[in-house]
């Protein structure tokens, strides 16, 4: 019944640069997921996605803010309360090539997270519950005793989900899980995370550019432009009603594979690009890229306000 | 067809690797007439980079093209006694090419400024002031801000999507009339393709341009194609002209395509997977290459490769079950 919060006002995630320069990856940001939902990240390369989903699951300490998990306050945990956590939050990476050791097995792979959190003692031990978790991901047996090499990305993938599966964790932070791959083989993947979170009720941050994708697995959607989420919405109001204007442009240049649809579309075409974050612009962010600049807009920083229940979003104009 | 520029005709290309032959590209024929735009899509290693290198006479050691034609304006780039002269010569004056990596096809020790110089030196034999003004000419061309600022800067001190503006810059030199451009935009963020999409637009439109589009993304051939060419384990799954193949595709590879796409403009429940993996191209099935993962695919199919067919005008499938609006 408890609420999965986490609450993540973290005030200038700075990550120190070479010559003590500071880049402003994420600054204040808050956000929360509630059990079972997905909640996608969307945003430019550059935006800020991976850094925030790196210190929820505390691999990256946050400058200021906090991090609340179940509605407890994990920002300071370490040591034993820190493993503990670690279980329940699990990372999928994008790129299935270089997340996996080539030097292990499948079996090897799956089961060393389960050794090390002493839910096994030995890779033997884990061999039938690991064939399992495989099997759930689609996976066949003889998978087991083969490396990492000989398999494609789609199958280096459900790898990858089937060693994060394995503690039965509670939150999975997916970082561009399908990024990497085809167009076919995408589906299969995306696929594959919706069943697991129908049979164990897992809840996804869900990272990707591809808003497509995006707006198919989640609930709800967080727009990042420039180290801050600048709108969050449910699902079908941001893709529908986006108040934003970078929002609006941003859906307007994705392409539809619709020939007619394509060419009757109204397409924002932005001008210019992201903002250096080693220098951040003291007002609104996306300020010299908006269609719909004032004045106020360059000297203030707006911030996320609600519009509705369920829609906050950052802007002066709108 | 009178002015048919390049066709494409049987076209293959082998890979002779220590891990046996790579059949990367079989069969292949196409054409692109002046003022087209046609798109080649497919997944990885599906041959359309290959497809694209044999065009321009560029594929790589230890590959060859082992069957097929490529000609240009009806003329062979590939038989004959000066089909080597006559593609070096063609390469980069009439037709050029914007490659699929824009980090490693700018040098990065040369300013943007001498390597875009260079090019019209080369090939036109410009004189260092007239390359300087066509340089700068062109980058305005490509909406580059500021040109005698970005002239004097070095490749690593632009955003990718400068990088990509310099790259077409660099390909529209010599004026050319066919542009091949391989994956153009895949590297960039979205609000940035859609600036390249929009600048190739407009480039066609006022130069009259032809381009043959490389890309993955079916969204990209939809809005900036007028043909497009199905790829699939090194052959062609369809070619037609694009509303007809997004409205009803026949073959079943492009249909599970489409089907498999997650759309920004609709919601759905679930995707429709294709299931399985493409086939290895070192031992290529003898049937049609689509058959391990195909719903419709029958005896036949498996012993027996389906060759590329008109099933209406301007329309080709290679499928022995093709699906038909009926
Ligand atoms: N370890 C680091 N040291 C310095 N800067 C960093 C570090 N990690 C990230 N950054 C910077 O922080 C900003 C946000 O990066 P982040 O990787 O979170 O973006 P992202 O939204 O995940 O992008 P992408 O879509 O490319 O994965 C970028 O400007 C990046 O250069
Ligand atoms: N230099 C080479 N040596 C050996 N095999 C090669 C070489 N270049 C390409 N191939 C093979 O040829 C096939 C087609 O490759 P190609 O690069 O054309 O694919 P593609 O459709 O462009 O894919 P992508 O979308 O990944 O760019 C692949 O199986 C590839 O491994
Ligand atoms: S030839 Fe057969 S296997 Fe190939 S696509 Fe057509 S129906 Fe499917
Ligand atoms: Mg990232
Ligand atoms: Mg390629």
């Amino acid at each position: 019944m408890d609420h999965l919060t986490i609450h993540f006002p973290v005030g200038r995630s700075r990550l120190l640069g070479r010559q003590q320069q500071v880049v402003h990856a994420v600054e204040d940001v808050s956000f929360s997921i509630n059990r079972g939902e997905t909640l996608g990240l969307a945003g430019e390369s550059g935006s800020g996605k991976t850094t925030t989903g790196r210190a929820i699951l505390r691999r990256i300490d946050p400058k200021r803010g906090t991090i609340r998990f179940r509605g407890r306050d994990i920002t300071q945990s370490s040591g034993q309360a820190l493993r503990h956590l670690r279980r329940h939050m699990q990372l999928v990476f994008q790129d299935p090539y270089a997340s996996l050791n080539p030097r292990m097995n499948v079996l090897d792979l799956v089961a060393e997270p389960l050794i090390v959190h002493g839910i096994y003692n030995s890779t033997d031990d884990a061999r039938e519950y690991v064939l399992e978790l495989l099997e759930q991901c689609g996976l066949s047996a003889d998978t087991a005793d083969r490396f990492p090499h000989a398999f494609s990305g789609g199958q280096r993938q459900r790898i990858g989900i089937a060693r994060a599966i394995g503690l039965r964790p509670e939150f999975i932070v997916a970082d561009e899980p399908v990024s990497a791959l085809d167009v076919s083989i995408r589906a299969q993947v995306v696929n594959l995370l919706q069943d697991l979170q129908d049979e164990l009720g897992i809840t996804y941050l869900f990272i990707a550019h591809d808003l497509s994708v995006v707006r198919h697995i989640s609930n709800r959607v967080a727009i990042m432009y420039a180290g801050q989420i600048v709108e969050i919405a449910d699902r079908d109001t941001i893709y529908e009603r986006p108040l934003h204007p970078y929002t609006e442009a941003l859906l307007s240049s994705i392409p539809v594979p619709n020939p007619q649809l394509q060419r009757d579309r109204r397409r924002i075409v932005l001008s210019g690009e992201i903002p250096d974050t080693l220098e951040p612009p003291s007002g609104c962010r996306f300020a010299s890229r908006c269609p719909l600049v004032e004045e106020r807009c360059h000297v203030e920083m707006p911030s996320l306000s609600p519009r509705s229940e369920t829609h906050d979003a950052a802007c002066w104009v709108r | 067809m009178a002015d048919r520029l390049l066709e494409v005709d049987g076209l293959q290309v082998r890979f002779f690797t220590r891990r046996g032959v790579v059949h990367a590209v079989r069969d292949v024929s196409f054409g692109i007439e002046r003022d087209e735009t046609v798109g080649l899509v497919g997944e990885s290693g599906s041959g359309k980079s290959v497809t694209s290198q044999a065009i321009m006479g560029l594929v790589e050691f230890p590959g060859s093209i082992t069957a097929g034609d490529v000609r240009w304006k009806g003329q062979s780039l590939v038989h004959g006694p000066t089909a080597a002269a006559d593609i070096k010569r063609i390469r980069g004056n009439e037709v050029s090419m914007v490659f699929q990596d824009p980090m490693t096809s700018l040098n990065p020790v040369f300013t943007i400024g001498s390597q875009l110089t260079e090019v019209t030196r080369r090939h036109l034999g410009y004189s260092k002031m007239q390359a300087r003004e066509r340089a700068l000419e062109l980058l305005d061309l490509v909406d580059m801000s500021n040109p005698r600022q970005r002239f004097k800067q070095f490749p690593g001190e632009l955003s990718g999507g400068m990088r990509q503006r310099v790259l077409i810059a660099m390909a529209l030199s010599c004026e050319p009339e066919l542009l091949i451009a391989d994956e153009p935009t895949t590297a960039l963020d979205v609000t940035i393709q859609a600036q390249i999409l929009e600048l190739l637009a407009e480039l066609q439109e006022d130069l009259g341009l032809s381009v043959l589009l490389i890309t993955h993304d079916l969204g990209v051939v939809a809005g900036t194609c007028d043909r497009v060419c199905v790829m699939y384990g090194g052959r062609l799954a369809e070619v037609g002209p694009i509303d007809d193949v997004f409205e009803t595709p026949t073959h079943p590879y492009s249909r599970g395509l489409l089907n498999s796409t997650p759309r920004i403009d609709e919601v759905t429940s679930r995707l429709v997977s294709i299931d399985g993996a493409p086939p290895d191209l070192v031992a290529p099935p003898i049937g049609c290459p689509f058959a391990a993962r195909c719903e419709a695919c029958s005896d036949r199919c498996i012993s027996e490769m389906p060759e590329l067919a008109t099933i209406e005008k301007g329309r080709d499938v290679a499928c022995w079950h093709p699906f038909t609006a009926s």
